[in-house]
């Protein structure tokens, strides 16, 4: 009776480890037959997708080997995430959308393929900055995007207050000015005046679009010191407190208002957010506000790249280059900003660009391309991100001590900026 | 299983037992005893290969990773030995941890547990519309808890639907999901609305099973309501309260969901509990082999609990059927 049982367990075991390895295998192999293509990425817009599916049609007809490129759309909150865990399970894309708050980790790791630009002369060497290692290049910098203001002109006029474009004509459009219009603007119609999107009391690093005007810094150029304790810091962070807590002009943590809903006057982010926009209310698109050390610009950037786990290396590589040569790159550019020489004039950023106007697209895009720092990038940033949110948390009361808080975050950061 | 036994008598599953001289005939392989058998195997075999597949061999790969370092995004797997183990022990954020993971589950447990017995208590009485109260407290249990989770989350913003309400009273709110002083009971809170029902219906269904004689003579015997339920109800439904009390401990320590939409482990680390904070050092710091051994260490807190919660049931649980 031992033996049999002993013997049913290990027939039992087996199958189950057989079936285990069934789960395992499967769509991630390659094969010689036509091969399906995926792409991970953060947007599902109609547009955008219309756009993306629109060259990989083209693609495909030219390349009958390739049967199929899916766009995989992965929410911005955890695509990193996401997409980590899609390489630890085995299902790598193909090619996958990152972010530059992700860059070193990934180009540092060895999990991203060398691109070969055929047109690299073409592509700003700004641009390419954080995607290079040892004078290589890991990823396509596929969307090189200024933060500007993006403002609900009916509200303002409502609230009776100017438009940014009139003062900046005036030359007074700046962040306290700002301020005096979010706050003209809750207290005549309760709706939010300004909102820092995406960054929602978490996502701290998009605070560089705010900070980048007072010259402060997350950390120094090199990585090492924390900059959150600098006098510079000190007067930004002072600053937006008072906007959020005294003020009123900015959104209230544990509160949401949706801008591209009509729910706030004026909102920091990208140009790819237009295709949100529509016939609700008359709008603009301005640069970012003065800061005390005058114009800023500040840019979000986000890379194509071949991952190495892919497990069609070459077709991969093929619709990488056929997706970013300089004639769809120019159709690319409606939403993701190209760092191209070729296409940096307005004229040529205006034909695909039905929604801006040729003087937004100079004033915010194209100056922000040629002159914006990039927002903050760091090895290991997913476990600084963190620690710098938690650090941060007790500046969101209204009576915080700024400067004591904003040394806690270097204190909370110092050891692994160090590392 | 019982079904299947066949009384046994000295000829059962053999042939050719010798009886009158006969010549011995060859053995059949499926005698009744290996026909029971296999029937036995197949009637437990979708349950065994389900758990194999998906909790033993998980189980041990956890804690295999546990001695490994694995980068995701390098692909690169090596042993640490027990490295993972002395980080475990010198990590300054666990302390904070396990104390945030020991609030919520204590907070929900008994929160839980005493409101779905209270529910429970009143719904089994013959009172109108307790029909409709208890499909109306039961209801949350079949909704998607990330739906859930995602419309509390609104409802608990400072300018949200909570607030709102209180506003009518001239109360105003605080920002229940920003404050470190109500975070964790807002977290706790939309747990237990979301499942209290389920210990409800295990409540009502272990009322409704006391005999109904033991309070006529209690009744004649001159106790009170309240002396009937201590005395009577209580040890009468404790196996449900053992049952309950474990399903709830077990849950509480597995939340994850809710922290995830809520409060993403904040304000300041304050509802980073144990599950979310081993799906960070995984997850999202790509530190895969501390990840597991936070895993190992929950699964040993979960064990030690529930083991407890076990051999206490000799000093309270008042009968086992």
């Amino acid at each position: 009776m031992r033996k049999q049982t002993r013997i049913s367990l290990t027939a039992l075991a087996a199958a189950s480890v057989l079936a285990l390895t069934a789960c395992g295998g499967g769509s991630g192999t390659a094969s010689d037959g036509p091969v399906n293509l995926r792409m991970t990425v953060w947007s599902g817009s109609p547009e955008h997708m219309k756009l993306l599916n629109g060259i990989a049609d083209e693609y495909r007809k030219a390349h009958p080997d390739v049967k199929s490129i899916k766009f995989d759309v992965l929410p911005l909150e955890n695509y990193t995430t996401t997409l980590t865990t899609q390489i630890a399970g085995g299902k790598s894309p193909d090619l996958a959308w990152i972010f530059e708050n992700s860059a070193a980790d990934f180009v540092s790791s060895g999990a991203l393929a060398e691109v070969n630009l055929k047109d690299e002369k073409d592509v700003l060497p700004s641009a390419k900055k954080i995607w290079e290692q040892d004078g290589k290049l890991y990823a396509y910098p596929f969307s090189t995007s200024p933060f500007g203001v993006f403002v609900n002109t009916d509200m303002l006029k409502e609230a009776g207050q100017p438009t940014p474009a009139e003062l900046i004509a005036q030359g007074k459009w700046n962040w306290d000015k700002v301020s005096e219009l979010g706050a003209a603007v809750h207290d005549k119609t309760g709706k939010t005046g300004m909102v820092i999107r995406d960054f929602d009391y978490k996502m701290w690093d998009n605070l560089a679009q705010y900070w980048g005007g007072w010259g402060a810094e997350a950390w120094s150029e090199d990585g090492k010191t924390c900059g959150f304790d600098k006098p510079e810091m000190v007067a930004a962070m002072t600053s937006l407190h008072k906007a959020v807590f005294e003020d009123e002009s900015m959104l209230a943590p544990g509160t949401s208002a949706d801008f591209f809903a009509g729910e706030s006057a004026m909102t920091v982010t990208q140009m790819s957010r237009a295709s949100l926009l529509g016939d609700k209310f008359k709008w603009d698109f301005v640069p970012l506000p003065e800061g005390p050390k005058g114009e800023y610009d500040v840019i979000g950037q986000a890379g194509i790249a071949r991952l190495a786990k892919s497990a069609h290396p070459e077709e991969a590589d093929g619709f990488l280059e056929f997706l970013t040569n300089k004639d769809n790159s120019a159709k690319l550019g409606a939403y993701f900003p190209q760092a191209r020489s070729s296409q940096l004039d307005a004229a040529t950023l205006a034909k695909s660009n039905p929604k801006l106007s040729e003087k937004q697209l100079s004033d915010v895009v194209i100056d922000g391309i040629q002159k914006g720092k990039v927002k903050p990038v760091h090895s290991g940033q997913a476990e600084i991100n963190d620690a710098v949110r938690g650090a941060l948390d007790p500046l969101w009361k209204k009576d915080a001590d700024v400067a004591k808080v904003l040394q806690g975050v270097c204190t909370a950061i110092n050891p692994l900026l160090e590392q | 299983m019982k079904t299947l036994e066949r009384p046994r008598t000295p000829a059962a599953g053999r042939s050719g037992g010798g009886a009158g001289g006969r010549p011995r005939t060859e053995k059949p392989f499926w005698t009744a005893r290996r026909r029971d058998q296999l029937a036995g195997w197949l009637f437990i075999a979708p349950q065994l290969i389900g758990s194999v597949l998906f909790v033993l061999i998980p189980l041990g790969l956890v804690v295999w990773y546990s001695f490994h370092e694995w980068n995701v995004l390098a692909g690169t797997f090596h042993s640490v030995g027990g490295d993972n183990y002395q980080k475990l022990l010198d990590d300054p954020k666990l302390p904070g941890v396990l104390k945030s993971t020991a609030l919520f589950s204590i907070g929900l447990v008994v929160l839980n547990l005493t409101l779905a017995l209270a529910l429970a208590v009143l719904l089994n009485q013959k009172l109108r519309g307790s029909v409709f109260f208890r499909t109306l407290f039961f209801s949350p249990v079949v909704v998607s808890l990330v739906a859930w989770t995602i419309v509390w989350g609104f409802l608990l913003q400072k300018n949200g639907g909570i607030n709102a309400g209180l506003d009518l009273f001239g109360v105003e709110g605080p920002n229940w999901l920003r404050s470190e002083g109500t975070s964790m009971a807002s977290v706790i809170v939309v747990q237990v609305f979301k499942n209290v029902g389920l210990n409800m219906v295990l409540f009502l269904a272990a009322l409704q099973g006391v005999p109904k004689e033991l309070y006529e003579a209690a009744t004649m015997d001159g106790a009170g309501r309240r002396r009937q339920f201590w005395r009577i109800t209580m040890p009468m439904i404790s196996p449900t309260v053992l049952l309950t009390s474990i399903i709830t401990v077990v849950g509480s320590l597995q939340v994850f969901a809710q922290i995830a939409v809520l409060t993403q482990g904040g304000p300041n680390s304050s509802t980073t509990v144990l599950v979310y904070y081993l799906y960070q050092q995984a997850f999202k710091f790509h530190h895969f082999g501390y990840g597991a051994t936070l895993s190992v260490l929950l699964f040993v807190i979960v064990l030690v609990l529930t083991v407890i919660q076990w051999q206490m049931r000799k000093k309270w649980v008042f009968h086992e059927s």
